[in-house]
Order: C-alpha cells, then sequence, then structure tokens
C-alpha cells in the first residue's frame, strides 16, 4: 500500500490516518420487505473479493472525517485515485474508470 | 516407511543416504473420485481422512505452489478449543483432540505442545466475559480455568502488570492449549495421505471448473491440463472466492492480509502462549528460542503475501505494552498469509447448490488449529455427501438465513472479526 493516501479535502496524508470500510461497489437496495431478502443479503454479506482493481470506501478519520473511495489493486496495492465518496455512484463498476482518472479536487474549506 | 526408533538407526548405519521421499510426486490421472483443490492444512488434512476414515483413496489434491507455502506455513501455530458458541466449541474441541493424538496417527512428529494458552484481562468487564467464555467452554466439557494476577505473577513474571491503562488483572487458561510445528503438520498430512494412495499434485494451478448440462462439475482444468472428478472440494483458504467465482459461485467473505514476526533466538524465556486482552496480541516460543508473534490483520482487502509498516508497529506497541522487556528483542523476519475472512468471523464446512461441489472457506485467521477437524469433518461430509453433525453449523446458507455464529458479535465487517 502506498504510505500516502491523496485526500480530496486534505491532500496527502499517511495511511495510518484513514479507516478502511470496504467494499464500495454495492449499491443499497431501496426497497424493503421480504421479498428483498435476497438483495439485502446479497448487499449485506457477498463481495467480489476482486483480485485485481477493486474499490473501497475510506474514512479519514484522523484527519477531514470524510468518507472517501479509494481505487486500488488488491494484489500490488498500487493506487489508482481517491475520490469523495458524495460523487461516488456505487454499483458501478471500478474497472470502468481509467487509471488517469483525477480525483475531483474541492476547495478547503467547502461543506464539511 | 514408518518412522521409527529402528528406522533412524538403520538410516544412520548407512550415513543417512537411503531416506526416501515422504511422498511421490506423480502426474495427474485422467479422472479421480474426488479431487481437493488447495493443498494447505486442510486439504491434506481431507485427503487423509478421506482415505483413512472414509477409505476413499482414489484421490487428487491439486496445489498451485509447494506444500506449506501458504498459510499452513505462515501461522503463528497456537492450538487452542476456547471458543464459546455452541456451533464452534465442540468443533474445535475435536480438532484439539485429534491434535493430541496425531503423531501416533500420522506417524510424523509434528511437535505437539501442549504448553497452555493463557488469554489476559484487564478490567472487571473483561474478566466477567472471560469468566463465561471459560464457564461455556467447561459446559462443553473442554478444560478452562481463571488465573488470578497473584498466580499470573509467578507464572509470568515479566508481563506489564502494572501498566497504568490496561493493568493485568488475571487470565483464562486452558492448558490442553499450546503450539505445534506447522510445517511438520503439511508434511505428516502429505505423507499420510499419499500412502494411502492420494496423489499430491504440486505446481498446479486450477484455471476453470467445468460443469455439464445440468450444472454438475465433471472436472478442473489446470496448468497441467484437465482432470476429471465425481466431486470437487474447494480448500483454497484466502483464494476461496476467485476458485468459487469458477463454478458461477459467490461467498461471504473477503480476502485480508495477516502478518506474523520471529524474533532472533533466545534463551527460554515464555513458556505458554500468552495473548495480551487489549490489542490483539498473542506471543510464545519456538523451540529454537525464536518468539513468534502476531496481531490483527492488517484491515483493508488483499491478495499480497505481505503486510505493511503501521501494523509493524502496531503490533510492536501491543507487545510492547504487554511485556516492556521485548524492547530488548530484535525481530528477524515477518511475512504475511492471506486470509478468507467470512462476513460473521466463523467457516464454512459445506455442501453447496452444486451438488458435487463441497465447500471449506472462511477460516478467518483461525484456521491452523482447526487443521485436523476441519479435514476430519470435510471428509465426512464428501465422502457421505451429508454435514457431520460437527459441522452442522457451519453452513453457507446462514448469512441469509440469519443464523451467523459471530463469536465477536461485530457484524458484516469482515476486517474486524
Amino acid at each position: 500500500m502506498a504510505s500516502l493516501i491523496n485526500c480530496p479535502y486534505c491532500g496527502a496524508r499517511t495511511t495510518d490516518e484513514f479507516y478502511i470500510k470496504g467494499d464500495a461497489t454495492k449499491a443499497r437496495p431501496t426497497a424493503i420487505g421480504d421479498d428483498t431478502i435476497d438483495q439485502w443479503h446479497d448487499y449485506v454479506h457477498i463481495r467480489e473479493n476482486v483480485r485485481g482493481r477493486i474499490a473501497e470506501y475510506w474514512h479519514h478519520t484522523g484527519g477531514c472525517r470524510q468518507w472517501l473511495v479509494v481505487q486500488r489493486d488488491s494484489v500490488t496495492h498500487e493506487v489508482y485515485g481517491v475520490t469523495a465518496a458524495r460523487n461516488w455512484k456505487p454499483g458501478s463498476s471500478p474497472a470502468r474508470k481509467t487509471a488517469s482518472r483525477k480525483p475531483p479536487v474541492r476547495k478547503a474549506g467547502g461543506k464539511r | 516407511m514408518k518412522y521409527s526408533l529402528l528406522s533412524l538407526v538403520r538410516n544412520a548405519s548407512s550415513g543417512h543416504q537411503n531416506w526416501q521421499p515422504a511422498w511421490r510426486s506423480p502426474d495427474p490421472k485422467p479422472h479421480y473420485d474426488v479431487i481437493i483443490i488447495g493443498g494447505g492444512g486442510h486439504g491434506l488434512s481431507t485427503a487423509y481422512y478421506l482415505a483413512k476414515v472414509h477409505g476413499i483413496t482414489n484421490v487428487a489434491v491439486l496445489e498451485k505452489g509447494y506444500l506449506g507455502s501458504g498459510n499452513i506455513g505462515r501461522n503463528t501455530t497456537i492450538i487452542r478449543s476456547n471458543y464459546l458458541l455452541p456451533g464452534n466449541n465442540p468443533f474445535y474441541e475435536k480438532s484439539l483432540q485429534l491434535w493430541e493424538g496425531l503423531e501416533q496417527d500420522f506417524n510424523f512428529n509434528a511437535m505437539v505442545s501442549q504448553r497452555g494458552v493463557i488469554n489476559l484481562y484487564h478490567s472487571d468487564g473483561q474478566r466477567d466475559a472471560f469468566i463465561r467464555r471459560g464457564n461455556a467452554m467447561r459446559m462443553h466439557g473442554v478444560d478452562a480455568e481463571i488465573l488470578d494476577q497473584h498466580t499470573l505473577r509467578e507464572m509470568l513474571p515479566f508481563l506489564n502488570f502494572d501498566n497504568g491503562r490496561f493493568p493485568i488483572m488475571g487470565g483464562l487458561m486452558q492448558r490442553r492449549g499450546g503450539t505445534v510445528r506447522h510445517d511438520a503438520v503439511a508434511w505428516g498430512y502429505a505423507r499420510g495421505a499419499d500412502s494411502r494412495g492420494v496423489d499430491i499434485i504440486q505446481h498446479c494451478e486450477v484455471t476453470g471448473i467445468r460443469r455439464d448440462a445440468k450444472g454438475l462439475v465433471t472436472g478442473v482444468d489446470t496448468t497441467k491440463g484437465f482432470i476429471g472428478c465425481n466431486k470437487l472440494g474447494l480448500a483454497a483458504a484466502g483464494n476461496s472466492t476467485t476458485v468459487a467465482k469458477m463454478a458461477g459461485l459467490k461467498l461471504p467473505i473477503d480476502s485480508h492480509v495477516l502478518q506474523a514476526f520471529v524474533s532472533e533466538g533466545l534463551k527460554p524465556w515464555i513458556d505458554n502462549v500468552v495473548t495480551f486482552g487489549v490489542g490483539h496480541f498473542y506471543i510464545s516460543q519456538s523451540d529454537k528460542g525464536g518468539l513468534v508473534f502476531g496481531g490483527d490483520i492488517d484491515g483493508y482487502n488483499s491478495y499480497a503475501q505481505r503486510g505493511n509498516l503501521p501494523m509493524v508497529e502496531h503490533v510492536i506497541e501491543c507487545g510492547l505494552a504487554m511485556i516492556p522487556s521485548l524492547s530488548r528483542a530484535r525481530v528477524l523476519r515477518a511475512w504475511g498469509g492471506i486470509m478468507d475472512m467470512s462476513m460473521d468471523g466463523s467457516p464454512i464446512i459445506d455442501k453447496t447448490p452444486i451438488d458435487n461441489l463441497y465447500l471449506n472457506a472462511g477460516w478467518c485467521y483461525g484456521g491452523f488449529k482447526a487443521t485436523p477437524a476441519s479435514g476430519w469433518c470435510f471428509a465426512h461430509t464428501i465422502a457421505k455427501d451429508a454435514p457431520h453433525e460437527l459441522n452442522s453449523q457451519m453452513r453457507l446458507d446462514r448469512f441469509r438465513t440469519g443464523y451467523v455464529m459471530d463469536e465477536t458479535g461485530h457484524g458484516a465487517q469482515a476486517n474486524l472479526h
């Protein structure tokens, strides 16, 4: 893993400032009811656990406390990009984003 | 050849030039009754018990690397059965009982050492939780005792009892717990299985699982060609989801890296396995004198068999908080293994929605101690086409139905188990 993560709010910060929640590719089901159990089971328990490029929720607990989405490789630990979670659409495949995609930059002093 | 004092004398008299390999290296046959994917501890013990207990010897174990290259050679060698939940405890106790007779059973010196496992507690609340756990163990017929601080001071005088933040008040001890030489477990099971006719095929990576029109598994594509089978068992540890995907199966598992460490060799110092109740730190001393220790998983998905420095620092900080004199020891080696972290922290040994495909996965970082019972139960599940009572709650569908076995109560967050 890279030692530094480029937080869109704080800039380059060390990885141990962050808590890693995990998989950011699953969209939370919108409906509730007996006929949605399979959807919820899939959302809560089932993981693609991709060997290669993944997208994860990271929480900058030791900094701005914003939720981020970090795209990285689960084999090489290379980090491809960091996005603010609010700009992230779960359900979109991380493979579709290109490696050169820059994370959107938010101005310091923005909504926190 | 059976290893014995006689065989040792005979080979010594011929200058140790005539020892034979402990297992063959056969080419794969076109078809087997059972194929096990994964030549780690669990895969090898499964093959061993399939042959020994169930008489199924037309078996192949496929290993993509060499025997002992995965988690069986990357753990901190601890065995114990101090589990709380009814679905877990009898299984781990079976495992401990199998450890106790293992060396005689498979005629190999695995250096099983029942030196006792002590979990330290630091508060009244933690003491109560440990007493509850100890009582649950005793209700299952497992040995457990609470040691007070006075007893611990005599046994383990080097602990930091008066740590201002985390004073050590006592511990929960299982005397029958201990350590085992982990490589020898792989070798002993491999030799035992091989001598009963099982083919152990190393450097043979599975690249695909073939299924017929009804969905049943017909065999596997490998780097050594197609191999057919009647039944297929998955015991691929950190790569479980990757292999299961080849059969169209998605699992409630994330792969995480766990690091372990060993120090330079020291004179006999730490007699037991001791765990710190605060930071999840555990330590024992090997017969060579090295301190073997570890802590938590790094906390992020990984397939790389190496960890990162923040967790190295965290583990060593925990160690120093527990045993300040550790600061004088030097770390010799560190390594990482890939854990199949399930969503409730408990394993899966079960049939799957595919009738002749069987799954053994989700061991989190507790797989080593389970090696004998895991193989024993998985062999039963494959041979009888039904789970044994001991693994009857280790179901694949428990996540959907809500019957999870969450020892720590952390919920579906793999990196917290």
